[in-house]
Formats: structure tokens, C-alpha cells, sequence
């Protein structure tokens, strides 16, 4: 199956909006439309800083996705206006629940071709699919850090 | 806090109708008849999206005949369109290899795929369910609050004791029931039928076993040309789709 035509742009640096067809946008987008939400449930007026933490399996570019998050809040406004966005990279672990082993992405990249590695940065369950642990090589393991796109603190004003 | 729940409401904001094709039995045939009646709404010249959420044995892509397409990334994933209809499967990123997935996994993927997907608008998003009330089920419930269901089932006692479950729970939800369909039936009787009656629920009709379907499959095309369709497209009539 081909995946590959975009790697070349996603890693590219100094994007235009033209280039910037990466789905990151779409989970830039839930992180906002998320933030906005627990404001109005806080009753916060404005949002003045919000703390992201994308897991590595993602293998989301910081850069890339801040870039993102500038222009949906450039179309946004509001309570967003001049929000600060604070971004982490959460390390993986993976832990195998046949042998107990425990290892990370960086591990697992090594045995994946382009293609898998590509697959798991849009869904990153299909590490199961794609990956074995490297002890035993069973493929029921489990994903103990490091997957996803979360909130992890939101700072504004009443 | 998972942000990407949040987003799921406005990827579906555009669709008008989402229907879910489930059973509590496996290998009844929903399958085909989400597929089957993806291309018959399509075909009639509505917007049609096909989701299949059936993870772990996914098969909407071998009967769509699906090969070769990736989705577009755009501010999102945008399903390709295949026969018309915009089909968005799990086989994308597996490349159709054996998926050990827990239930915790299952749920992640299927909330990865709602945040990320661009549907845009569609007149109707046909879900592929896998069988039984498990995890698909309740995060369906869960994330897609204006989801229909359309459930399957045979002529079988045996398919029935398992689909009147999730017909109950269903209820005891409030979750819209389209109805009930009884599909390969292979001699007339009532069973069914006074069964889903006895219930209170919509008996939509039966689709006939149809020797010739494996021929079809595949092949959209001769999928619309087959008895199997036939039936089908009589019992839509009934429900006005
Ligand atoms: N009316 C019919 N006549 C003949 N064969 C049929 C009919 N309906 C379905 N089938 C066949 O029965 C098999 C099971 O159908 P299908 O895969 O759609 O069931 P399913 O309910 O989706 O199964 P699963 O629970 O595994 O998802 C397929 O080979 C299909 O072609
Ligand atoms: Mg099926
Ligand atoms: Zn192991």
C-alpha cells in the first residue's frame, strides 16, 4: 500500500500554508476546541496559557504542529486570542504482557519499515500490528506511555 | 484530559444520517448489507461515507473491491472515494495484517479515527459494526450520539437469542432502532418476524440466501445487479431510503 507521498513535506522546514496538508491539524484542532470547552466549564474569560503533551508513538514534529495551532487560533480569536501553547513530547514504554520486557519507540523504530512507522504515526495502535516485542515476540503488549494527544494544564482568567 | 473526544461532534457535524449496521451475532451478513447499502443510497445520488469499525476483521474494503487508495491528508485524513462512496477502514494502516488489539486499544483507535477524519457533509455515514455489544458498540453509543442502528439478523433462533440482546439494550439506551432485518432466509417463516413484533420493534423484511453472491463480491457493480441488492432495495422502499 503506498503511504508515502507526503514524508517529504511533513519533515520540510519553513512550511507555507499552501504545504500544510498534515493531519496534525485535525488533533491541533481538538486540543483548542477541547481547551475552549474546559474554559467555559471554569468560567475562564481568557486562556492564557495551555500545556500539551503529545505521546512519541504520534512522532508529531513540535514545530509543525504549533504552527497549526497558531492558525486555527488566528481564525479563532476569542478566548483564545493570545494564548501561549506549551508543548512536551511524552516519552514511550512499552511493556509486553507475556515476558514482562519493557522498551520504547526508539527500540521498535529500528525494526519498522517507512511505511509501518508512517501507519503508526496516524493511528498508533497498529503498533500491534506492525511491531513484536523484541524479547519474546509476542504482539500482546501494551502501550504504557507515549500515544496520544492530551491537555495536560490550562492557565486563564476569570 | 484527552483532547480528542472533543472534536469528534463537529468531524460529524455535515453528516444528516448515521446509521449503524449491527447484530449481536457474527456472520450474519452485515457486512454486506452496509456495503450493499452504501452503494444502493449512493447509486440513488445521495453523499455516502462507509465506515468499517470492525477492527479486527474488517471486510467492507474485500466486498467495495478496494485497492490500491490511501487517504488524502488534509487538516485531517479525507477518506478516498471508491464506487462513490467515501470509505474510510482500519486496513489503511494495517495493510490487511492480523490486528491483536485489546479493548482499551479498540477504543483508542476508533476515537483516532473520528478526531481525524474529514467527512465532510454527506447525506449518510454507513457504519460496518463487528458483532456483539463490546467495545465498538458502546463507544459508538458513547461518541456518536446521533448514530441509528439497523440491526441484523438470520432466520436462526440461535442469531436471534444474541441480537435481542443488543436489541434491549439498545432500548433501555433510547438509541434510534431503524428496525430489524432478517437476511439468507431460506424458507418462509414468521419467526422472526413475530419475535422483533412481540418486541415492539420494526420488522423490515428479509433478503433471500442468494447462491450467486460470492460472484459479487468485489465487484460493486455486480453487487447492484444481484438478487441479494433486489431484496434489499424492496425493503428500503419500505423505510422510505
Ligand atoms: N443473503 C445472503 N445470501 C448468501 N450469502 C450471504 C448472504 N448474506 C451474507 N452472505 C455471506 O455470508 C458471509 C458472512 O457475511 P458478512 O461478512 O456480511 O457477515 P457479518 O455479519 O458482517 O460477519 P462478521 O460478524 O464476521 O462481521 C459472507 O460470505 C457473505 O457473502
Ligand atoms: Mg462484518
Ligand atoms: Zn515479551
Amino acid at each position: 500500500m503506498c503511504l508515502f507521498y507526503f514524508s517529504t513535506v511533513r519533515f520540510k522546514p519553513g512550511f507555507s500554508l499552501s504545504d500544510f496538508h498534515m493531519h496534525e491539524w485535525a488533533l491541533a484542532e481538538s486540543i483548542l476546541v477541547a481547551a475552549v470547552e474546559a474554559a467555559e466549564k471554569e468560567k475562564l474569560k481568557i486562556i492564557s496559557e495551555i500545556k500539551i503533551s503529545i505521546g512519541e508513538l504520534q512522532q508529531i514534529e513540535h514545530d509543525i504542529f504549533e504552527f497549526a495551532l497558531e492558525e486555527i487560533i488566528k481564525t479563532q480569536g476569542g478566548k483564545l486570542k493570545n494564548v501561549k501553547t506549551v508543548i512536551e513530547t511524552e516519552k514511550s514504554t512499552l511493556k509486553c504482557k507475556s515476558c514482562e520486557h519493557t522498551w520504547d519507540f526508539s527500540d521498535m523504530k529500528k525494526k519498522l519499515n517507512e511505511d509501518e512507522s508512517e501507519a503508526i504515526h496516524f493511528i498508533p495502535e497498529v503498533a500491534f500490528v506492525h511491531a513484536r516485542c523484541p524479547k519474546c515476540g509476542s504482539p500482546d503488549f501494551e502501550i504504557m506511555t507515549g500515544r496520544g494527544v492530551s491537555i495536560t494544564s490550562i492557565k486563564g482568567k476569570r | 484530559m484527552d483532547a480528542r473526544v472533543s472534536v469528534i461532534d463537529k468531524r460529524l457535524k455535515n453528516i444528516k444520517r448515521i446509521i449503524s449496521v449491527a447484530s449481536g451475532k457474527g456472520g450474519v451478513g452485515k457486512s454486506l448489507v452496509a456495503s450493499s447499502l452504501a452503494i444502493n443510497l449512493s447509486k440513488k445520488g445521495f453523499k455516502v461515507g462507509l465506515l468499517d469499525l470492525d477492527l479486527y476483521g474488517p471486510s467492507s474494503h474485500i466486498i467495495l473491491g478496494v485497492k490500491d487508495v490511501f487517504p488524502k491528508e488534509e487538516k485531517g485524513i479525507i477518506p478516498p472515494n471508491v464506487h462513490g462512496i467515501n470509505f474510510m477502514s482500519i486496513v489503511y494502516f494495517t495493510e490487511d495484517k492480523p490486528s491483536p488489539f485489546r479493548g482499551i486499544d479498540i477504543s483508542n483507535i476508533i476515537i483516532e479515527l473520528l478526531a481525524i477524519t474529514q467527512w465532510g457533509s454527506l447525506d449518510f455515514l454507513i457504519i460496518d459494526m463487528p458483532p456483539g455489544i463490546g467495545d465498538e458498540t458502546l463507544d459508538v453509543i458513547r461518541l456518536i450520539k446521533k448514530s441509528e442502528f439497523l440491526v441484523v439478523s438470520t432466520p436462526s433462533k440461535v442469531a436471534l437469542g444474541a441480537v435481542s440482546k443488543l436489541l434491549k439494550i439498545l432500548k433501555e439506551l433510547k438509541i434510534p432502532i431503524i428496525g430489524v432485518l432478517e437476511n439468507m432466509s431460506m424458507t418462509r417463516s414468521s419467526f422472526i418476524k413475530n419475535e422483533i413484533d412481540s418486541m415492539d420493534l420494526p420488522y423490515l423484511g428479509c433478503i433471500s440466501f442468494d447462491n450467486a453472491l460470492e460472484e459479487s463480491i468485489g465487484k460493486p457493480n455486480r453487487l447492484l445487479e444481484s438478487d441479494f441488492m433486489g431484496d434489499l432495495d424492496n425493503l428500503l422502499e419500505g423505510i422510505n431510503l
